[in-house]
């Protein structure tokens, strides 16, 4: 099978702003038709990443091309091909959805029966015919991420980047919005950079970057991540078992414990032993009625465990 | 490495294009205006109210003013000077009396705010060398009304005086005959005149650099500004289309405010309007200049608002010589006037339209204005390209 060609690339991106170190030199390639993921805590530098690669901030170090085309000598023609959507709803809110697509369809040199044809195709799949003359700004959350895609889509851009799209959207329109950027990339081979703070979004990613102060910490695709986890997680249900975390804790093997409403999960080393004694130290302890239930680790276990990796190193 | 996407044309890379983006700012820049009916009403209804306060509340002029005489001469010398007060049309005479009388108790009273009082003997002096003068009191709580009072007396007398030696065949070499002032432009001394020159200027100010900076600054608030930089929009477009608006707003608005004060005020327009309209075209250039340092300046469209109505609206009124003139203002204030735009625009358009002063008239002002306008832009242009990072 042929080498996809790679669409976006960083070498070595830094960038400082004072005394804060946003990226402390990000390497990332996405390939074409990629669906690519970047998640991390806030104040990773995901923005500022996403940002350098839009063009809207200069790095101070690295390099890096988006298409083929340099980041320093082809800026223009790069924000000319790209679809961007920024983490804040940007468009006009006293305009209407049609004013607004219009606009962004006259920037882009969308015109005549091209741009009619793409409006008919955008307004179909985000299902805002109906609110054509709405002002933007009276429309609901998840419909106004659909319009802010729609305007990043008008000039059909072979690269679309979003930043943290779906954030403060209700469940049923995220999954909604995921579901056109499936398409997007599936169907019609748009290569996607997103960033989100939603572990089950990242999962929907073909590959996943893991970003923590500046640094890409791990990049793989969500199956290859969970399968990396060095740790087993086991679940231990039962009624009022909160009082018990803390005699978990000392058991030697034992990572972490962390108590989630129903249920105790436990990350330890894959060793049996370490069941058994979690048993015997809930019995011993007075706890009654309760299960241990291994599990298979999620995303989050993950990465939780490279944030606290990172830590001690 | 082969990259995915084959660029076989750039989106905006034509003229055409270009000129397409510049439009669509600009449409979506009145829809805005539109939208904000707010805004238009700023722009409309302000400069309409303050010319209709200046024209006929505010008068900077004095009418009416109420006299007292005591005629203690009471020839028919006497009461042609009384007469001559009262045809001039400045003064409206509360009553005439013979005798004598405290001018203390009349200002008290309020029934007078001047008094003229005409020796004995008045009429029979005129012919002499050195004629009696008359005198003429005036009640100085309301300083600016004292002070216009006693120059019309003054004029009124003196022309009676004059007009007297004419009718006896006098005259010509005599002494007694104090300075002679004309007024010249403005003989009626219309405070009208003046105020719809000043007017304009404010309202240009206004009009482009407060509304130049809000737009802007709303623009970065809404993070609009952010999502079409990422599009083959430049700096350069993104500014004209969106302050191109005001100034077409604004130029209407010039026009109307000075057709209007033409026919409801009858101000009068000596000059050649083209080169008022080109001279005008610097200073709004100007205006909008501070308006985009402004907006790279503020984060909300409030302080933005805030900044532009302190940095260029008032001095546009107090420290432009619009209202106070700027030759009875301390040294130190003097210079500072010289950072205002307003203050050279005020002579440029007072100049043409009350004196119908041409180029060659104006240099002085408009080249300070050029030079005003190539910095503010400059670096403001700068400021902006900067502050999008």
């Amino acid at each position: 099978m042929a080498q996809k060609p790679v669409d976006i690339l960083a070498v070595g991106l830094q960038k400082q702003y004072g005394d804060i170190r946003a990226l402390q030199g990000i390497d990332l390639s996405v390939t074409h038709g990629e669906r690519f993921g970047l998640i991390g805590p806030d104040g990773a530098g995901k923005t500022t990443l996403i940002r350098v690669l839009c063009g809207l901030i200069r790095q101070d170090k690295g390099t890096f091309q988006v298409a083929g085309l340099d980041g320093m000598r082809s800026i223009r023609t790069i924000k000319s091909i790209l679809g961007y959507m920024p983490q804040k709803f940007s468009l006009y809110p006293d305009l209407t959805v049609g004013e607004n697509l219009r606009f962004f369809a006259d920037l882009f040199h969308v015109i005549g029966a091209q741009r009619q044809s793409r409006e008919e195709r955008l307004l179909h799949f985000s299902r805002l015919g109906p609110f054509w003359k709405r002002r933007a700004g009276a429309l609901s959350g998840g419909m106004k991420q659909k319009l802010a895609l729609s305007c990043a889509l008008i000039h059909t851009p072979a690269i679309l980047i979003l930043d943290e799209p779906t954030t403060g959207v209700d469940p049923v329109s995220r999954r909604e919005f995921w579901e056109i950027l499936r398409e997007l990339s599936d169907r019609d081979g748009t290569t996607i950079l997103v960033s989100t703070p939603y572990m089950d979004e990242a999962t929907r990613c073909h590959r996943v970057g893991f970003m923590n102060e500046g640094r890409l910490l791990a990049t793989d695709t969500p199956d290859n991540l969970i399968h990396g986890y060095p740790y087993r997680v086991i679940q231990v249900h039962g009624e009022n078992l909160f009082p018990f975390r803390k005699a978990l804790e000392t058991i030697p093997g034992v990572r972490s414990v962390c108590a989630l409403g129903e249920y105790l999960r436990v990350s330890t080393e894959k060793t049996d032993a370490v069941v058994h004694a979690i048993g015997d130290r809930l019995t011993h302890a007075g706890a009654t009625g309760f299960r241990i239930r291994t599990v298979a680790p999620l995303l989050e276990d993950m990465f939780v465990n490279l944030l606290e990796s990172g830590r001690v190193s | 490495m082969a990259a995915g996407i084959e660029i076989d044309h750039i989106p905006g890379s034509s003229r055409k294009a270009a000129f397409r983006r510049l439009t669509a700012i600009m449409r979506k820049e009145f829809l805005h205006i539109q939208r904000d009916p707010r805004t238009l009403l700023i722009i409309f209804i302000l400069p309409i109210v303050m010319m209709l306060l200046f024209g006929y509340a505010v008068r900077l002029d004095v009418k009416n003013i109420s006299l007292a005489v005591a005629d203690r001469d009471n020839s028919a010398e006497s009461r042609q000077l009384i007469r001559a007060f009262e045809q001039s049309g400045y003064y409206h005479i509360t009553r005439v009396e013979h005798g004598d009388w405290d001018a203390h108790d009349i200002f008290l009273s309020g029934e007078a705010v001047a008094v003229l009082s005409v020796p004995v003997d008045y009429g029979r002096s005129l012919s002499e060398a050195s004629p009696r003068p008359v005198q003429f009191m005036t009640d100085a709580a309301e300083s600016n009304t004292a002070t216009i009072a006693a120059q019309y007396a003054q004029q009124i007398v003196l022309q009676h005086t004059l007009a007297t030696w004419d009718s006896m065949g006098l005259g010509h070499g005599r002494s007694g005959v104090g300075i002679r002032s004309v007024i010249l432009f403005n003989p009626e001394l219309e405070s009208t005149f003046n105020i719809v020159p000043g007017l304009v200027a404010v309202l240009f100010m206004m009009a482009c650099a407060l509304l130049t900076s809000v737009t802007i600054v709303r623009e970065k608030e809404t993070g609009t500004l952010e999502q079409i930089l990422v599009s083959p929009v430049n700096v350069g477009e993104i500014i004209i289309g969106k302050v191109l608006p005001y100034v077409i707003l604004s130029s209407l608005l010039g026009i109307l405010v000075v057709v209007f004060s033409m026919h409801h005020f009858h101000v009068p327009f000596e000059g050649r309007p083209v080169e008022l309209a080109l001279f005008s075209l610097v200073y709004l250039l100007c205006a909008l200049s501070f308006g985009i340092l402004i907006s790279t300046k503020a984060r909300t469209m409030q302080v933005a608002l805030m900044i532009a109505l302190i940095s260029t609206m008032l001095p546009s009124v107090m420290l432009s010589g619009f209202i106070f003139p700027i030759a009875s203002m301390p040294a130190p204030i003097q210079l500072i006037t010289r950072l205002v735009p307003a203050r050279y625009y005020l002579v440029i358009i007072r100049g043409i339209m009350l004196k119908g002063a041409t180029m060659s008239d104006l240099q002085e002002p408009l080249i300070a204005l050029g030079i005003f306008a190539f910095v503010v832009l400059t670096v403001s242009v700068k400021r902006f390209r900067a502050s999008l990072e």
